[in-house]
């Protein structure tokens, strides 16, 4: 038997190619196509009076000017409400190209297609767009307030509004011996992958060799779901689905953007091509992107508590307004994951959340890796310690005074998660995942580290925050496998990667299953000519979806290779063993037959190709004449097809803590240990999962301390370029320490859970924890920077800024310490 | 993100160089390493119609060190300059500043006379040169011209060359004897704008008291402010509580404004926190510097 590849740290098999710059990109492609540039508005809210394209005719290269005039049918009806759920009271979606009104600085109104990208942009910029501009909307107070509307036609800017309760927490929260309340605030960020997004599209007219009376359609776009922009592809143009074939290339992170489809340009490219006849390209450049794709995370939340002596939740009441930008393609996910997500391992005894969605003149507002988990985390946690600090307890025995216990698994929340499902956490043991963040950050040493920092002059403060993710959702992926005569084995499945790694995780679990070299295993994502049904990749989902899709199709195989390989050896299959790449008779190594040989058997051949092939010819041995060479019910190949549909999400969870110092006299803030305790079940390879949880860490230290979406209040994005939107560089994000948890999930073959999302979802929470520690006064909004902690520290000592009260020495107070002399670095 | 169409030549002589700009006048751009200009094309946020690339032009690559001071070429990269020790023994301060220049690959292709002529106020190396009163070489249709650092940067952006004009070198003189310098300063991440900087030179006396002072701060005025604090340090030494006073009256002089990154209060309070730690720094690097002088904390 070969060495069990589930569980090991084995090298990511993308790497060498990617690192070597062999990868393709979507930008890589299509050397010789046309190249499209956006005409887009400088006004968040304006309407187009007219648009005159003659002086942009005169560009060398320019092929076509295309506005909302040029669309028909299906394509001049606006995109489609992606997820829509019955809380939605107006969903808006924009059109392809601006139908007479704008909503968003950035937003398309116009499409240009020259020869390259030069020329483009040139035509671009001499097209006049007469605008009669109106004013901006832009914050969650000018959405409420409601004194303008972003969409005609609406008495307020409600897009949803949603009330999910269990119990009557109102009730509770009064007669509880103790209650808070708190207003909590997080800005906007945003995904931006190093790839933005790009779309490359060749028509093929209909010519006997393309099999159709109308063509075909190749796209080739950097998404995250092949058959979602298939799907969508084929309704707006109108073809039927086999006529349109949608192809991943390798793409340079989606972080959730690139979930959202069709986007305007990814329909009208394709729109162009066909219209055209020519091959056509659009590669989004980093303004656009900033400006026009998505961003996340902005919420206003205010949250009543009522607790016991002890700091048991009794009632939690939470009121979330959030932002969702200029229009609601994604609907509401990100408000539904806050409003059920933000509960954590917790179990408080009764939740009221209720949500308003409002539209603004921004960008959209759509999942960024989180997908509002970060806002529910930062409003449960912060509760968390200003009950603690109201009672005068340590921070984490508060906390290990409201988990969920492992023998209350699986736990029913009493609510309807973003699947449509029940939120029934599976699995997980959470008193144990505080145990063992004390004891990984040193949570009882801390108030010994603090006074002697305090005596060299220097503040410093600890944080720690916890969470549960649903990963995983349906409706469901499937896995292709194939042997092929050689014994090589391709592996198939519909999802897209975005540099995860799919391809080494999913070649771990088929060596495994079939038993052969990990390096005979070759993956393909993404491509919808190899598996034409898939969902995507978002939420977590791929090693559990399409990690048991592959396993479980391998098992289909294997079944199959059995049965040939019993004939063909004369045994009984009940025998076999697959062994090295062979199937043998168990303990006979020397009685056996490559998995090469049985692909040739399976598939009988009139016509020899090769030495190889000839074995499964007509003539080559004694056959039975008394049935078919294809045996009832079965089919020619040896491969295998099946499908993972779970029955609901299954649970990870994990706990992060921090240690950060701040400078008493420019407010800098320094990360100095940060810690995470992850547990996402069976670890299928612990290398690439603390790859995710270290890139996720950097996204939550990103928005927690760099990162925001400056607009002024006319709606114009102030910091639409990587100078100006922060994203920390290496320098600024902190060495993480990992402790892994392994609880199983019963809700899928392998056990796994989610691990993409994990590493960014507490760390507005646990930062804003730590610096509160630090300096000793509230920290209710995130992100914050030098210059606000700076104000914050003025306002304090003006007496605007409630101050924390000296936190009780962990050593005594906490029922989870683990003594340990470990000082943090 | 692509340019506007221009018109690019890569002249080899400098007089040609030279011509081909005041051909150009209003309309002309010099492209030496490109770290500013390029972007600010892509964005469409300048668009000259003549691009003059002078990295294949002679005679502006030498870095020349001699009892002057240090005399750099306008082709001269940053990161040459970093690591050139002839001028960072004759200069510390250039070292002092070019470490904080952005990150390695800009300075790798940045170039330090590009720096100054692009008169970012956020720009270390004009303060570096404002600072030492070093000059700007200028050439011209009309000639060669030297321009003092205190009257080549005009405003934000703004300078004393007039259209044709190529800033062909920059001179950094020698900090006189006894002298200590330092550049400290506050970025939101490593390598960015300052959000504040202050450049100090303390001059020490055989006693270890402070006979001169000079700081210049950076991001809080449209020029590199440069304020003399001799007046308020000279017989002084440079213990951390005596050096406030002087950090407060250059801040006072500061007149930064709010931005998406920092507010003015903020920017206003770290230039005196920052004058103050530069000065310390400066004073202890002074040769003459006794050490039990010092005692102030510094980052």
């Amino acid at each position: 038997m070969s060495t069990r590849m589930f569980g090991a740290p084995v090298q990511r098999s993308e790497d060498a190619r990617l690192v070597a710059g062999r990868g393709a990109f979507l930008d890589d492609l299509g050397a010789g196509a046309c190249a499209a540039a956006f005409v887009r508005s400088p006004h968040a809210r304006a309407r187009i009076r007219d648009i005159d394209a003659t002086d942009a005719v005169d560009v060398a290269g320019i092929i076509a000017v295309f506005t909302y005039e040029d669309l028909s049918g299906a394509m001049a009806e606006p995109l489609p409400l992606l997820i829509p759920h019955p809380c939605i009271v107006d969903g808006r979606t924009p059109y392809a190209l601006a139908r007479e009104h704008v909503h968003y600085v950035g937003e398309p109104v116009a499409m240009v297609v020259a020869a390259d990208r030069y020329a483009a942009e040139d035509a671009a910029a001499r097209i006049r767009v007469d605008y009669e501009v109106g004013e901006a909307v832009v914050g969650v107070d000018a959405a409420v307030s409601a004194e303008r509307t972003v969409h005609a036609g609406m008495a307020d800017n409600v897009a949803a509004h949603l009330v999910q309760e269990v119990g009557d927490a109102r009730a509770a929260v009064a007669a509880a011996p103790n209650s808070l309340e708190l207003e909590l605030d997080i800005e906007r960020s945003a995904a931006t992958p190093l790839e933005g997004r790009g779309v490359y599209a060749r028509w093929e007219p209909a010519t006997s060799a393309t099999g159709t009376d109308d063509g075909r359609l190749r796209v080739y776009s950097s998404t995250q779901t092949a058959t979602g922009v298939r799907a969508a592809v084929a309704a707006k143009l109108e073809l039927a689905l086999g006529q349109v074939d949608v192809v991943v290339p390798d793409v340079g992170g989606g972080f959730g953007v690139k979930i959202v489809h069709p986007w305007p340009e990814e329909v009208m490219v394709p729109w162009a091509a066909r219209r055209l006849g020519r091959e056509v390209k659009w590669v989004e450049d980093r303004r656009e992107h900033f400006v026009a794709a998505a961003h996340e995370r902005a919420q206003r939340q205010r949250v009543r508590v009522g607790f016991d002596d002890s700091g048991r939740i009794l009632g939690l009441d939470v009121d979330i307004l959030h932002d969702n930008g200029a229009y609601l393609p994604y609907g509401v996910i990100v408000p539904i994951v806050t409003s059920t997500q933000l509960l954590g391992p917790y179990k408080p005894g009764a939740y009221r959340v209720e949500f308003r969605s409002l539209y603004t003149t921004t960008a959209v507002v759509t999942p960024y890796r989180g997908a509002g988990r970060p806002q529910g985390v930062f409003a449960m946690e912060r509760t968390m310690d200003a009950v603690a600090d109201h009672l005068g307890l340590d921070r984490l025995q508060v906390r290990a005074a409201n988990v969920i216990r492992p023998e209350e698994m699986p736990y029913d929340q009493g609510l309807m998660f973003q699947d449509g499902r029940p939120l029934i956490y599976d699995s997980g043991d959470y008193p144990r995942m505080l145990e063992m963040i004390a004891e990984l950050v040193d949570w009882p040493g801390f108030a010994e580290y603090r006074e002697r920092a305090r005596r060299e002059g220097r503040r410093v403060g600890i944080g720690v925050a916890c969470y549960v993710e649903g990963t995983g959702p349906g409706p469901y992926e499937g896995g292709h496998v194939q042997v092929e005569t050689s014994g090589k084995v391709r592996v198939a499945t519909g999802l897209t990667s975005q540099g995860q790694g799919h391809g080494t995780v999913l070649a771990q679990i088929v060596a495994d299953e079939l038993d052969v070299p990990i390096a005979d295993v070759e993956v393909t994502t993404g491509d919808t000519r190899r598996m034409a049904y898939s969902v995507g990749t978002f939420a977590s989902r791929g090693a559990v979806t399409s990690g048991s899709a592959v396993a479980l199709a391998a098992r289909r195989l294997k079944e199959k290779a059995l049965r040939i390989a019993a004939e063909a050896l004369e045994a009984d299959a009940g025998d076999l063993e697959f062994a090295d790449g062979r199937i043998q008779v168990k303990g006979s190594p020397a009685h056996g037959i490559e998995l090469g040989t049985v692909a040739v058997l399976s598939n009988p051949l009139r016509y020899a190709f090769d030495a190889a092939s000839a074995a499964a010819t007509q003539f080559s041995g004694a056959a039975d004449h008394e049935s078919p060479p294809v045996a009832e019910g079965e089919a020619p190949g040896l491969e295998g097809t099946d499908y993972h549909s779970p029955l609901r999400c299954t649970f990870a969870n994990g706990a992060h803590a921090a240690v950060v110092e701040t400078d008493p006299d420019t407010a800098e803030i320094r990360i100095l240990r940060y810690c995470v305790v992850h547990d996402c079940g069976n670890l299928i390879n612990p290398r690439i999962v603390e790859g995710q949880v270290h890139g996720g860490v950097a996204q939550g230290v990103a928005g927690a301390l760099y990162e925001r979406m400056a607009y002024d209040s006319d709606g114009q994005l102030l910091n639409a370029s990587l100078m100006d939107f922060l994203m920390p560089y290496a320098s600024e994000v902190p060495t993480v320490e990992i402790a892994h948890m392994q609880t199983p999930s019963p809700l899928n073959p392998l056990g796994v859970k989610g691990a993409g999302e994990a590493g960014v979802i507490p760390g507005s929470a646990v930062l804003a924890a730590a610096v509160e520690d630090a300096e000793g006064f509230r920290v209710d909004r995130m992100p914050i920077s030098p210059s606000e902690l700076f104000e914050l520290r003025n306002r304090h000592a003006a007496g605007e800024v409630a101050s924390v009260p000296p936190r009780p020495s962990p050593a005594t107070a906490s029922d989870t310490s683990v003594p340990s002399a470990r000082e943090p670095r | 993100m692509k340019p506007p169409p221009f018109a690019y030549h890569a002249p080899t002589d400098l007089d040609e160089a030279v011509g081909l700009l005041a051909e150009a006048g209003d309309e002309g751009k010099v492209l030496a390493g490109g770290q500013s200009l390029i972007p600010l094309l892509n964005m469409r946020l300048a668009a000259p119609r003549v691009l003059v690339d002078i990295n294949a032009v002679a005679g502006l690559e030498d870095i020349r060190v001699d009892a002057a001071g240090v005399r750099v070429g306008a082709r001269v990269r940053h990161a040459e300059l970093e690591a050139d020790t002839a001028a960072a023994e004759a200069v510390p301060l250039l070292g002092q500043g070019l470490r904080l220049v952005a990150h390695p690959v800009i300075r790798n292709r940045g170039t330090t006379v590009g720096s100054i002529a692009h008169a970012d106020p956020s720009a270390e190396m004009p303060a570096v040169l404002a600072l030492l009163e070093g000059a700007v070489e200028v050439r011209g249709r009309a000639g060669t011209r030297t321009v003092p650092a205190a009257e080549f940067v005009t405003g934000p952006m703004e300078t004393a060359l007039a259209p044709g004009e190529i800033a062909v070198a920059a001179r950094f003189p020698r900090p006189r004897p006894g002298t200590g310098t330092a550049f400290v300063e506050t970025a939101r991440r490593n390598g960015d704008y300052a959000l504040c900087g202050a450049a100090a030179a303390v001059t020490l006396g055989a006693d270890g008291r402070i006979t001169a002072a000079r700081c210049c701060l950076i991001s809080v005025a449209p020029v590199p402010l440069v304020v003399d604090l001799t007046d308020h340090l000279a017989g002084r030494t440079a213990r951390l509580g005596d050096l406030d006073g002087a950090a407060a009256a250059a801040a006072e002089q500061a007149d930064p404004e709010d931005d998406i990154h920092a507010g003015a209060d903020y920017r206003r309070h770290l230039a005196r926190v920052l004058t103050a730690r530069a000065l310390a720094r400066a004073a202890a690097a002074a040769p003459a510097a006794v050490a039990d002088t010092y005692t102030g904390a510094s980052r």
